[in-house]
């Protein structure tokens, strides 16, 4: 009985596991959340060094740096990077981190799965990146890998590329049924859904979108396995086959997963910009329903990623409405944002000023989308520069800002430290500058003709090309100013209080700073 | 950040004097010369005007109340959190934005689809990495290359005013007829796109798509390759020079002549110097882009003809392999894409130079016989 009390009076105190096998074995989703993030930042850099080579190529016409099969595998590995190893990473940590304390969990649903889907994502990442050193190099058929140029035509690495793939699939889907699992059971007594913090709601949401989607991408890439090994011919018109069934599978999957990397942004902009206007969060209702709507509509827009395929008139016209159709849920959370920053009291932390440009330069992404949607004009933008300006301008001052923001606002809940706030500033202005800089002229070249992907191009587009390159440069190398900002706060600074920021809502400003490794293990009361 | 803003100093200064010539800020889609073109540029720009009327209204909106409901400035937060009047109206605007915007983008596609009534049809096929031209009932049939030397691309020469967007035998069509282009490719998807025709349509192995433009004024057009198709995807572009009903007749003649000539020539024998010669000619331009000037290839991603077993070998097969390709590969099927003379002097020319030094070659009238077998 005596070593039964003991145990029972150590129980609620212990705390982590100490060297490697804390981070091997843990089950914990805060340490979890902090293997994500950095796991996340890592492949940030990685996927930013390949960005940069390419800007360094196109930076004069010519070819000078490197020749254009390596530059067909950077453009390729990028996108794959930044895609599942940056930005959905991030927002998976985040989660971790987050959601259990915003709901009152004493953890996530499923611990030891959550452990092993963060686990799966080193290794896939190695191999995939292993394919570079392979014989004939790594995928260089675009992130998009569109067959046959990604089956009858691929470098033999093509293989591990598929089972790289298989990986990060079942690390998604396992996080998506983790985050449902936790948000619809382990919410505290008297939290009902529409008492939810908005990131909780989106990632609820958008882990319906992985559990749907995710399964779509490894089918698509199982058929490819099929055609390079196994004979068959789903994409191959030789053999009976249609290579635009290809897209419409890829996008199928593709289009939700845009959203995928945005709803979750949408969160935390919702979180943030109340806090430090002072002044609750325009619409709660409406942000909820215009995510959900958003979520549904992505279901039944993928074919504006194909309209020069050749689809019949009428497929164009539906899918033409139907993309045009987002910009109302999307204009609506817009216009919440807006209203929520009207009549406030605001100041401008690091945090705020990441959110307000997400704001303004996700809508310029919005706008370009919205462009993109008429299928007419979309004969002159596709596969121009200007898709390429789009969608950085979504998902770089668009989702990276948001984990970058969600990053700053809750640094001090993690660490107990508050950040250096000039550093954190001048990390905003010189990623804003650097942002701008590399994809805003990339609207002017894509409109004047230029293609995207490829390693060379006509003079007349030098000058534009130039001047994103050198946005380029300062956009990557500001990060290090990020990685700075991080390691101080960890290492000290200024002791922060519970609430950290001034008087701010939800369940994570209850709790001490730096959040205990347990926490909730009894559910708090909920008002 | 000092280094760093001196570095890219440097960087600029180095780099303008030579680019500066061609400074050309183009900031918007080109018009255009059809009256699709005009069409999806108008579309454009009145979508690009209604952004930026609601950019200018929500960030002015937003940026006003950054200035005026700051703390700093001693704002008190209000605490208004919804409003269902303006939460309707401001669903229902945008929605009524849309369908305005729908109704003429609706009309401009359902004209860019009527590809019915043309008067010249133009079969188009993508190959790695250059466009064939098959003129449907006239007997016309010819490829379209990159004709930028390489020196430009290496940088060892100066880049001439049309660099990488300029071919050897552009697509010719007449002015002010209504040309139909059937679009398909040979090997990988690729996209076929004239910025001033406003046509793009994706060239799909297996599929056909259709495609139409009428272009009033003479000129010479071009384009670009726009859907990744591998290494030198960059280097495919599209050139259109739209002539005149006479001046597009006088070519229809001058190209049939020259298929005259090269028939006979075909029946010539032609020696070992001559089929050097041009077969040098026809290796860089069909040959290189994969195999290599130097003959070398790329380890592991295409093979090289240095030394190479079927270079080596037994002529049959090597002939057999650039007639037929290798399916399942790159190695097109070189049989209808090149004349029977160009074919028997780069097989002699691959048979020859790098110090393969096999000492034999190929007559185009053993071609020409080989081809007939083969029905080609």
């Amino acid at each position: 009985m005596a070593t039964l009390s003991s145990t029972d009076s150590i129980a609620p105190h212990h705390g982590p596991a100490r060297g490697l096998s804390r981070w091997l074995f843990t089950t914990n989703h805060k340490d979890i959340g902090t293997l994500y993030l950095w796991f996340s930042f890592l492949m940030l850099l990685t996927g930013g060094c390949m960005a940069l080579m390419i800007r360094a190529e196109l930076f004069q016409p010519g070819l000078q740096l490197i020749e254009p099969n390596f530059f067909n595998q950077m453009t390729t590995m990028h996108g794959l990077i930044m895609v599942f190893g940056a930005v959905m990473p991030a927002f998976v940590g985040l989660a971790n981190w987050m959601l259990p304390i915003m709901i009152g969990a004493p953890d996530m649903a499923l611990p030891r799965m959550n452990n092993w889907s963060f686990w799966i994502l080193p290794f896939a990442f190695s191999m995939l990146l292993s394919t570079l050193f392979m014989e004939g190099g790594g995928p260089n058929f675009g992130w998009t890998f569109y067959a046959p140029l990604s089956t009858t035509y691929a470098p033999p690495s093509v293989t591990f590329f598929i089972f790289a793939i298989h990986m990060m699939g079942i690390s998604s889907i396992m996080g998506a049924i983790n985050i449902i699992a936790t948000i619809l059971n382990l919410r505290a007594p008297g939290m009902t859904m529409m008492k939810l913090p908005l990131f909780v709601w989106t990632w609820l949401i958008t882990a319906f979108l992985l559990i749907a989607v995710m399964p779509v991408l490894a089918g698509v890439v199982t058929m490819m396995l099929m055609d390079i090994h196994f004979g068959t011919s789903f994409f191959n018109a030789a053999g009976g086959g249609d290579p635009v069934l290809f897209q419409h599978i890829f996008w199928f999957f593709g289009h939700p997963e845009v959203y995928i990397m945005i709803l979750p942004a949408f969160g935390i902009i919702s979180e943030i910009l109340p806090t430090f206007a002072r002044k609750p969060l325009f619409g709660y209702a409406s942000m909820v329903y215009a995510t959900a709507s958003i979520a549904l509509l992505s279901f039944i827009v993928w074919v504006h990623h194909m309209f020069t395929v050749g689809l019949p008139l009428a497929g164009e016209l539906f899918f033409m409405y139907a993309t045009m159709l987002i910009a109302v849920p999307t204009g609506v959370k817009v216009f919440n944002w807006v209203a929520t920053m009207f009549h406030g009291s605001m100041t401008f932390e690091t945090p705020m000023l990441f959110a307000i440009a997400f704001v303004v330069l996700f809508t310029i992404g919005g706008f370009s989308g919205l462009m993109l949607a008429i299928a007419p004009a979309d004969f002159q933008y596709h596969d121009t520069y200007f898709v390429v300006a789009h969608f950085h301008y979504v998902l770089v001052p668009g989702a990276v800002f948001a984990i970058i923001a969600g990053v700053y606002y809750w640094l001090p809940k993690w660490t107990g430290h508050y950040y250096d706030e000039k550093l954190g500033k001048l990390h905003f202005w010189c990623s804003f500058i650097g942002v701008n800089l590399t994809f805003f002229p990339m609207h002017f070249i894509g409109l004047a003709g230029m293609p995207r992907r490829i390693p060379d191009y006509a003079l007349q587009f030098a000058d534009f090309n130039m001047i994103a390159s050198i946005g380029a440069f300062i956009f990557g190398f500001s990060q290090l100013i990020f990685l700075t900002v991080v390691i101080k706060t960890i290492r000290g600074g200024l002791q922060a209080p519970p609430a950290v920021w001034d008087e701010p809502k939800g369940l994570e400003w209850t709790i001490p700073s730096p959040a205990p490794y347990h926490t909730f293990s009894t559910p708090p009361e909920i008002k | 950040m000092k280094i760093k803003i001196t570095v890219i100093g440097a960087l600029l200064l180095l780099a303008s004097p030579s680019q500066h010539t061609f400074a050309d800020w183009q900031l918007n889609m080109p018009r255009g010369v059809t009256d699709i073109s005009r069409s999806v540029f108008d579309l454009h720009m009145i979508i690009f005007w209604i952004c930026v009327a609601i950019g200018v209204l929500v960030f002015g909106v937003m940026f006003w109340s950054i200035f005026h409901h700051r703390k700093s400035r001693g704002a008190k937060a209000k605490h208004f959190h919804e409003n269902t009047f303006v939460e309707v109206i401001w669903t229902l605007i945008p929605f009524a934005i849309l369908i305005a915007m729908a109704v003429p983008a609706t009309a401009t596609l359902i004209k860019m689809y009527d590809t019915s009534d043309a008067d010249v049809d133009i079969q188009i096929t993508g190959y790695q990495w250059k466009w064939r031209y098959q003129y449907l009932g006239e007997n016309i049939d010819f490829f379209s290359n990159l004709s930028t030397p390489r020196e430009q691309i290496d940088n060892s020469e100066a880049k001439g005013e049309n660099y990488l967007l300029e071919v050897d035998n552009p697509l010719v069509i007449p002015a002010g007829k209504k040309v139909r282009f059937l679009i398909t490719s040979a090997d990988v998807i690729h996209s076929w796109w004239v910025p001033a025709f406003a046509v793009k349509k994706d060239a799909i192995p297996g599929f056909i798509n259709e495609s139409w433009t009428r272009v009033d004024e003479p000129g010479i057009y071009r384009g670009q390759c726009t859907e990744l198709c591998g290494k030198d995807h960059g280097f495919m572009p599209v050139v259109v020079d739209v002539r005149s009903a006479e001046d597009y007749n006088t070519w229809l003649a001058q190209v049939r002549a020259e298929q005259a000539a090269e028939a006979a020539a075909a029946q010539q024998e032609l020696g070992m110097e001559a089929l050097m010669q041009r077969g040098e000619v026809v290796y860089n331009q069909a040959c290189a882009a994969c195999h290599q000037a130097n003959g070398e290839g790329l380890p592991n991603v295409f093979p090289g003809l240095k030394n190479s077993p079927i270079v080596m070998g037994d002529i049959a097969a090597h002939i057999d392999i650039v007639l037929n390709g290798k399916p399942g590969t790159a190695m097109q099927a070189f049989g209808d894409q090149l004349s029977a003379v160009d074919l028997a002097a780069v097989i002699t020319y691959e048979r020859n130079a790098w110090s393969n030094n096999r000492g034999d070659k190929v007559e185009p009238t053993e071609i020409e016989k080989l081809k007939a077998a083969n029905g080609q």
